[in-house]
């Protein structure tokens, strides 16, 4: 069964006709043509496809795209802007926080949802019971965890993220 | 002595030069390209390990909308050579559980996918044999990499039975994989015209391009590979697997129609190689004061009934220490399970576990630090062919990595420190890894608008080979590095030998210096338009009068939770000589990268084989574990940088792999230094410390 749903990737609204089973990554990927996230297990286990939902960050291969209907999708394509890429972007290349760069698209979109939950101060497992957030090295890891990156560019990736954390 | 690179280029920190395209999303992976009118694959995999298809329903996938091409080992095109792992859709056995028996090919992905789970497959099952028994064992010709598969000098028999101190222990290695996050992938076109033009996530465009010339009997200059970018590899893409082979049936039973075919994660577990489970029993006999009069190494490995793979553990044994008396030998099994292959570092890996593991339990017994035991058996050249070594350094990595992790405020005693609940150790090993560089290496300089065009189908699998290789090209022209343009990742480029081996940049490194090198003697420094130069690298001749390998000692602190036993590593240093690093930046990455794959081997990642069912039984990224952000803490990696002249034009080494060497020997000692428990078969999980 097929259905037309109308999402807004990257700033541009785009309709689109996709079978009923197809997953918001696969909408993007196989329909759209958006290649920035990444299928890494397809399974909501490796953080690769991580875009932006209506401003939160989600693995895309978790839902199906007719659920997604209306939605604002942002992919870190969309995080580059008339002035260039985004700040997170700018500092993972600097900290060479990537090396085959297939996790990093997915990365980079977790980054940004991290810097915004700590900024509304939001806790995680690490953050003291009624304390206020601060993007410690420890949060920064916890946050991230949920992005593997198999060529081990994890201090690279902190460096980035505490960077642009300030 | 090779003449050397005057490094102007080489050696400077830069930021990864496809940084922004990685970072941006834009770069392509092999599933990325856009494709006319793609069509969808999805395989059907065999439910059982060993027997026969007895029957294919597949009626239903056939009358489903959309669904082009059902494959079985019926109507797919015959494929030549007698390479097992490439027959596959050729005939009806069922060789390990997880075989693709049949494919579906449809106009979308969900479509391939419902049809394909649609197909049924009746089977005739026979007895599988999964687990290595002894009475299966073999000797294999030779090992990977082709080296001897036994050795034996002096008798290690009688140093055993006189020495003062003997370790006599067994180690045991886990199965792993290499699990890049980009699934292997193939994107295949077939036209008459032109041939096979294939995206695919590949270590070497030209050794897949030979292979796939070989199996579908079709001249090279017909077959295209294209991977500029590649989701990691670790060996698992050095050469190609059943499944793009599959994808290219399909293809080139569909002229005209791009084939996309991705590995499931799940797939990842069967198809695409592995690192053998092995078992090595480790001798040492030794004088009181821990002078090493023997080494001894005997490895049991599996392999598959449809292709051999003998992996090299006994090799670092066999050229680390000095010793008069010296055996290695590795046997095999050959199982019905997947076809096991390159995973980093192959047999340096589980060997440098297991020796480095056993050369502590010698500390120990004889109680001396571990530094110095190694100090003492450093060998004066190399113990396995007698050569020189073009340069060993491991002395003096051991002492810098000693200084920097604060090594000598160790008090030797195990259980001799905690914090709190936490029982704290620490612990050293060595790293080692052979310097090769590959023969059948061509590179092209062109001089254009201005600019200087490098051409050469290296492969960049996150190594930074984009950066590098423009560097050292730089250097050789004698130009600042934004006055060259490389191009690599396509077969159409001259021939590049594999990403692997960590041979990679010594060998294209080379052959661009070679060409920059005649470019210039024949055309000077102002060249016309168009004037260009291919060079072939002669086959190197170094490793006829040296030695040449890479070293490093790396440091672990590691903490044990005395009620839990839950493990956590809060330091890792390592030091290595690499020779010349060529970027610092990069080379860092990929030392720390291999340092946490390491630390995975060490604590995280187990392929669990299910004895009845006959394949992994955790294979997805949740049940199968690898390191996340919060297992690393304070990981560092640092190197001598002293150039090795001998070894190639730029004196570096190779780094892909050197940094999973030791690791899980550094962190096994740390864990017996803090706990006195001695774990000898990873991963080492918490159960290992309790009762
Ligand atoms: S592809 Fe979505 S989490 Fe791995
Ligand atoms: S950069 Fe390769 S997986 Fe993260």
């Amino acid at each position: 069964m097929e259905a037309d749903i109308t999402l807004r990737v990257d700033g541009e609204e785009r309709v689109v006709t996709v079978d009923t089973r197809t997953t918001l990554l696969d909408a993007l990927r196989d329909r759209l043509g958006v290649t920035a996230p990444k299928k890494g297990c397809d399974h909501g286990q490796c953080g690769s496809c991580t875009v932006l939902v209506d401003g939160r960050r989600e693995v895309s291969c978790l839902s199906l795209a007719v659920a997604k209907d209306g939605a604002e999708v942002v992919t870190a394509a969309g995080l580059v802007d008339a002035d260039g890429p985004h700040p997170v972007q700018r500092a993972f290349v600097d900290n060479d926080a990537l090396q085959c760069g297939f996790c990093t698209p997915g990365q980079v979109c977790s980054a940004v949802g991290v810097l915004a939950e700590a900024e509304a101060g939001w806790p995680s497992a690490v953050t003291a019971p009624g304390a206020t957030p601060e993007l410690t090295d420890a949060e920064i890891k916890e946050r991230m965890s949920g992005n593997l990156c198999r060529c081990g560019a994890y201090p690279g990736i902190v460096a980035a993220v505490r960077e642009v954390a300030g | 002595m090779t003449e050397q690179l005057t490094p102007v280029e080489i050696g400077r920190d830069r930021a990864r030069f496809d940084g922004a395209l990685k970072a941006e999303g834009a770069a392509p992976y092999a599933y990325d390209y856009p494709v006319e009118d793609p069509l969808y694959l999805w395989t059907v995999d065999s439910t059982i390990a060993k027997g026969r298809v007895a029957a294919i329903d597949a009626s239903a996938a056939e009358a489903t909308d959309g669904v082009v091409l059902v494959l079985t080992h019926d109507n797919a095109v015959r494929v030549s050579g007698d390479d097992l792992e490439y027959a596959v859709l050729q005939d009806p056995a069922v060789r390990f559980r997880g075989q693709v028996v049949a494919a579906v090919v449809a106009t979308t992905p969900e479509v391939a996918r419902a049809a394909a789970e649609s197909v049924v497959v009746r089977y005739d099952q026979e007895p599988h044999s999964v687990t290595v028994r002894a009475e299966d064992l073999y000797r294999p010709e030779k090992v990977n990499a082709g080296f001897p598969t036994d050795t034996d000098t002096g008798d290690l028999d009688a140093a055993m039975a006189s020495a003062a101190v003997t370790v006599d222990e067994g180690y045991v290695t886990a199965r792993t994989h290499a699990s890049p996050v980009e699934p292997h992938t193939t994107v295949a076109t077939w036209t008459d015209a032109d041939g096979f033009l294939v995206f695919e996530s590949s270590q070497s465009a030209h050794g897949f391009r030979r292979v796939f010339s070989d199996v579908f009997e079709v001249p090279a200059e017909r077959v295209r590979v294209i991977a500029p970018f590649v989701g990691g590899g670790f060996g698992s893409k050095g050469m190609p697997h059943a499944g793009a082979v599959v994808a290219m049936m399909a293809a080139r039973a569909l002229p005209g129609r791009p084939v996309k075919y991705a590995h499931t994660r799940r797939q990842m577990f069967r198809l695409v190689g592995y690192r053998p489970r092995a078992e090595q029993r480790v001798r040492l006999a030794a004088d009181a004061d821990g002078t090493l009069l023997g080494v001894g190494v005997d490895v049991v490995q599996e392999s598959s009934v449809v292709k051999e793979y003998a992996e090299q553990s006994a090799m670092p044994a066999r050229t680390m220490y000095a010793a008069p008396h010296r055996r290695t030998s590795h046997r095999l099994a050959a199982l019905d399970v997947p076809v096991p292959s390159w995973m980093r570092a192959p047999g340096e890996a589980p060997g440098m576990f297991a020796l480095e593991s056993a050369m502590d339990e010698l500390a120990h017994e004889c109680g001396i630090d571990p530094i110095e035991l190694r100090v003492l058996n450093e060998p004066a050249v190399d113990p396995d062919t007698g050569l020189p070594h073009s340069s060993r350094y491991l002395v003096r990595c051991l002492r810098a990595g000693a200084d920097l992790f604060g090594w000598y405020h160790r008090d030797p005693r195990v259980r001799s420190r905690r914090q709190g609940p936490w029982l704290v150790g620490h612990g050293v090993a060595a790293s080692t890894y052979p310097a090769y560089r590959q023969p059948n290496n061509t590179a092209l300089v062109r001089f254009a608008d201005g600019r200087y065009q490098v051409e050469i189908a290296a492969a960049d699998i996150g190594t930074g080979a984009w950066t590098a290789l423009n560097q050292i090209a730089a250097d050789a022209l004698g130009v600042p590095v934004d006055e060259v343009d490389l191009a690599i990742g396509d077969s159409a480029l001259p021939v590049a030998s594999v990403a692997g081996g960590s041979s990679g940049t010594a060998s294209w490194g080379t052959a661009i210096v070679t060409a920059a090198r005649q470019f210039r003697e024949k055309f000077g420094s102002h060249p016309a338009e168009d004037d260009e130069v291919r060079a072939d690298v002669p086959a190197p001749t170094v490793a006829e009068e040296f030695a040449t390998h890479a070293h490093g000692a790396q440091f672990a602190e590691v903490h044990v939770h005395e009620d839990t036993g839950e493990i956590r590593v809060p330091r890792l240093y390592g030091v290595f000589d690499a020779g010349q690093v060529i970027n610092p930046r990069t080379a860092r990455s990929q030392l720390v990268g291999g340092m946490v794959m390491g630390m995975s081997m060490a604590l995280h990642e187990d392929s669990v084989m299910d004895p009845a069912l006959g394949h992994t039984a955790n294979p997805d990224l949740a049940d199968y574990h690898i390191p996340v952000n919060a297992d690393v803490c304070d990981l560092r990696a640092e190197w001598l940088g002293i150039p090795d002249h001998r070894l190639n034009p730029m004196g570096s080494k190779g780094i892909g792999e050197i940094g999973i060497t030791g690791t899980a020997a550094a962190i096994a000692n740390a864990a017996f230094h803090a706990t006195g428990v001695r774990v000898r078969e990873l991963p080492i999980t918490l159960d290992k410390f309790l009762g």
